[in-house]
C-alpha cells in the first residue's frame, strides 16, 4: 500500500477509502469510502448504532481501521495529529476539572510546546475568540453547558489544527445555546477555513450548518445517502430554515431516515 | 452560621459527655476501687501529670517518628509500585500471586522477623508499619490509575502530549483525590500498627508507656494514654480530611460527601 501521493489533489482534506472496522466481532462500519474537501463543512447524520463516532475515532486516528485506509492530507493515518482536532459530545469529561477555563486552553498550547512567555495573550485571545474572555479564571463545574462546550472549542483551536472533528457536540444543550453555538460555529469555520466534520442526529441541525449531508444507515454503518446542501452563506436561523432547499432537503432525508428504521 | 456550628458541635458531644458524667458520678457514687478502672477526673489529673514529667511528650515523639517515617517508606513505596502495575497489564499479571499473597499476612505476624533482623527499637516498628501501609497505597493507587477518565486519555493523545507530560498533567491530577483518600487510611492503619508493636514488643512509644501504667497498676495513668491516642487518631483523620477538602473542593469530579 502506497502512504501519500503526489499527484492526489491538495484540495483532499479527509479521504476513507473502503474502510470497515470490526470492535468484539461485530462489524460497527462497512466499506464506508468519503472524501472530503478542504473547507467544507460537512454534517454526518444517523441513527444511534450506526458508528458515526467511531468514523470519527478513525479520522481522528486514534483507532485503526479493520481493512480500508483513512487519510489525512494525502498521508495515512496512524495515530493522531495535531492537525486534526475533536470536541468530545460529553464535554463534562473531556475538560480536566483541575484546571482553570484558562488552564484548560493552556494545555493544548503546552503539548505543542508553545512558550510560556507567549501563551498567557494567545489563551486571551482564544477565551475571546469563543466569549469566555471574563471567565478565564473559572473551573469547568462553575461553567454552564454551553460555557464548557466552549471551553473544548477554544481547546480544539488553540491546537491550530486544519480539520475539527465534532461528536454531537450541541446534543446534550437547550433549544436557546444550541442556536446561538451553531452561529458562532458558522463563524468560527468561516474565520479558520478549517474542514469541518460534524456529526449530529438532528436533521435540521445537520442541514443548518453543512455544505453537505452524509447519511449513515446502521447495523454496520454504510454510507445511505450523500447530498450536497445548496443554501447560500451566511446562513439565517429563521431565513435558512424557511428556504425552499432548506425545506424540499429536510423532506428527503427526513423519508430517507424514517425509512431506516421502518 | 457559626450559631449552626455551635449547635453541631453541641450534638456531637453531647453523648461523649454524658457518659463520661454518668460514669464519674457511678464511680464515685458506689465508691469503688479498682486496679483497672479509673474516675474520668482521675484520668484527666494523670494525663496532667504525663504532660508535666514529660512522658507523654517522649512517648507521643517516639510513636510518631516511626509512625510517619514508615508511613513514608511503605507509602512512597506503594504508590511507586501502585503506578506501575496501574499502567503496565505486564507487570500486573507478573505481581498479582505474589500480592495475594503476602498481602493477607497481618502486619504484626511479622514482629517475631522485624525483631530478628533489626532487634528493639525504630527500626523494626518503622519496618512493620511500612509493610502495613504498602497495601492500601498499591491497591489504591492502582485502581486510582486504570480509573482515570478515558476521554482524559483521548484528549492527551490527541492533543499529543508525550507520555511524561501525560503522567504528569492528566494522570496524576485526575487520580490526586484517590490518592489522598490513600494517604488518609494509610495514616490510620500505620497509627494503629506502630501502637500495636509498642504494645506487642518495641519498649517505647505510646503503647508500651500503656502497657507500662497497666504492669505498675495504675489505670487512671492507663486511661489518659488511652484517650490520648484516640485524640491522636481523631486529629489527624480531621486534618487530612480538611487538607482534602480544601485540594479539591472546586473540582467537578471531587464528591466532596466521601469527606464530611
Amino acid at each position: 500500500m502506497t502512504t501519500a501521493t503526489a499527484t492526489r489533489p491538495a484540495a483532499v482534506s479527509i479521504e476513507l477509502d473502503d474502510v470497515s472496522i470490526t470492535l468484539g466481532g461485530r462489524p460497527i462500519l462497512e466499506k464506508i469510502s468519503l472524501a472530503v474537501p478542504a473547507g467544507e463543512f460537512l454534517s454526518i447524520i444517523g441513527a444511534s448504532g450506526s458508528g458515526k463516532t467511531t468514523l470519527l475515532r478513525l479520522i481522528a486516528g486514534l483507532w485503526q481501521p479493520t481493512a480500508g485506509a483513512v487519510r489525512v492530507a494525502g498521508s495515512l493515518v496512524a495515530a493522531p495529529s495535531r492537525d486534526v482536532a475533536i470536541v468530545f459530545q460529553d464535554y463534562g469529561r473531556a475538560l480536566l476539572p483541575w484546571r482553570t477555563a484558562a488552564g484548560n486552553v493552556s494545555l493544548a498550547l503546552e503539548a505543542m510546546g508553545v512558550p510560556k512567555s507567549e501563551r498567557a495573550d494567545r489563551i486571551h485571545a482564544l477565551l475571546t475568540k469563543v466569549g469566555l474572555g471574563s471567565h478565564a479564571e473559572k473551573y469547568p463545574t462553575q461553567l454552564s453547558g454551553g460555557m464548557q462546550q466552549r471551553l473544548q472549542i477554544a481547546r480544539a483551536l488553540a491546537q491550530g489544527a486544519s480539520i475539527l472533528l465534532m461528536d454531537e457536540p450541541f446534543g446534550a444543550l437547550d433549544a436557546l445555546t444550541r442556536q446561538a453555538l451553531q452561529d458562532e460555529l458558522l463563524l468560527l469555520a468561516a474565520d479558520t477555513k478549517a474542514t469541518i466534520v460534524f456529526i449530529t442526529h438532528d436533521l435540521e441541525e445537520a442541514l443548518y450548518l453543512g455544505d453537505r449531508i452524509v447519511a449513515l444507515g446502521s447495523n454496520p454503518g454504510r454510507v445511505i445517502t450523500d447530498v450536497p446542501v445548496a443554501l447560500p452563506r451566511p446562513r439565517h436561523q429563521l431565513a435558512t430554515r424557511e428556504h425552499p432547499n432548506f425545506v424540499a432537503l429536510r423532506r428527503q432525508l427526513f423519508d430517507v431516515i424514517e425509512g431506516l428504521h421502518a | 452560621m457559626i450559631r449552626a456550628r455551635a449547635l453541631g458541635l453541641f450534638r456531637a458531644l453531647a453523648v461523649p459527655v454524658t457518659v463520661l458524667v454518668l460514669y464519674e458520678l457511678w464511680f464515685r457514687l458506689t465508691g469503688q476501687d479498682s486496679d483497672t478502672l479509673a474516675p474520668p477526673s482521675a484520668a484527666f489529673s494523670a494525663f496532667l501529670e504525663a504532660v508535666r514529667d514529660g512522658t507523654l511528650a517522649t512517648a507521643t515523639g517516639q510513636t510518631f517518628a516511626s509512625l510517619l517515617s514508615g508511613l513514608a517508606i511503605g507509602g512512597g513505596l506503594g504508590l511507586a509500585s501502585g503506578l506501575v502495575i496501574g499502567f503496565s497489564r505486564r507487570a500486573d499479571d507478573a505481581s498479582f500471586l505474589a500480592i495475594e499473597m503476602l498481602r493477607p499476612i497481618p502486619s504484626v505476624a511479622l514482629l517475631p522477623l522485624a525483631l530478628m533482623i533489626f532487634g528493639f527499637g525504630y527500626r523494626m516498628e518503622i519496618f512493620v508499619v511500612a509493610f502495613a501501609t504498602f497495601w492500601p497505597f498499591l491497591i489504591l493507587t492502582q485502581s486510582a490509575v486504570r480509573q482515570v477518565e478515558p476521554r482524559l486519555i483521548e484528549v492527551s493523545r490527541i492533543l499529543g502530549l508525550k507520555p511524561l507530560s501525560a503522567a504528569r498533567d492528566i494522570v496524576l491530577p485526575a487520580a490526586a483525590p484517590r490518592l489522598m483518600t490513600a494517604l488518609r487510611l494509610g495514616t490510620g492503619i500505620a497509627l494503629v500498627v506502630a501502637v500495636t508493636c509498642e504494645i506487642a514488643s518495641n519498649p517505647q512509644g505510646l503503647g508500651h508507656a500503656l502497657m507500662l501504667s497497666q504492669e505498675t497498676l495504675r489505670p487512671a495513668r492507663m486511661w489518659a494514654f488511652l484517650f490520648w491516642i484516640g485524640a491522636i487518631g481523631l486529629t489527624l483523620n480531621l486534618s487530612l480530611l480538611r487538607l482534602e477538602r480544601w485540594l479539591f473542593a472546586h473540582r467537578g469530579d471531587y464528591d466532596a460527601s466521601v469527606a464530611t
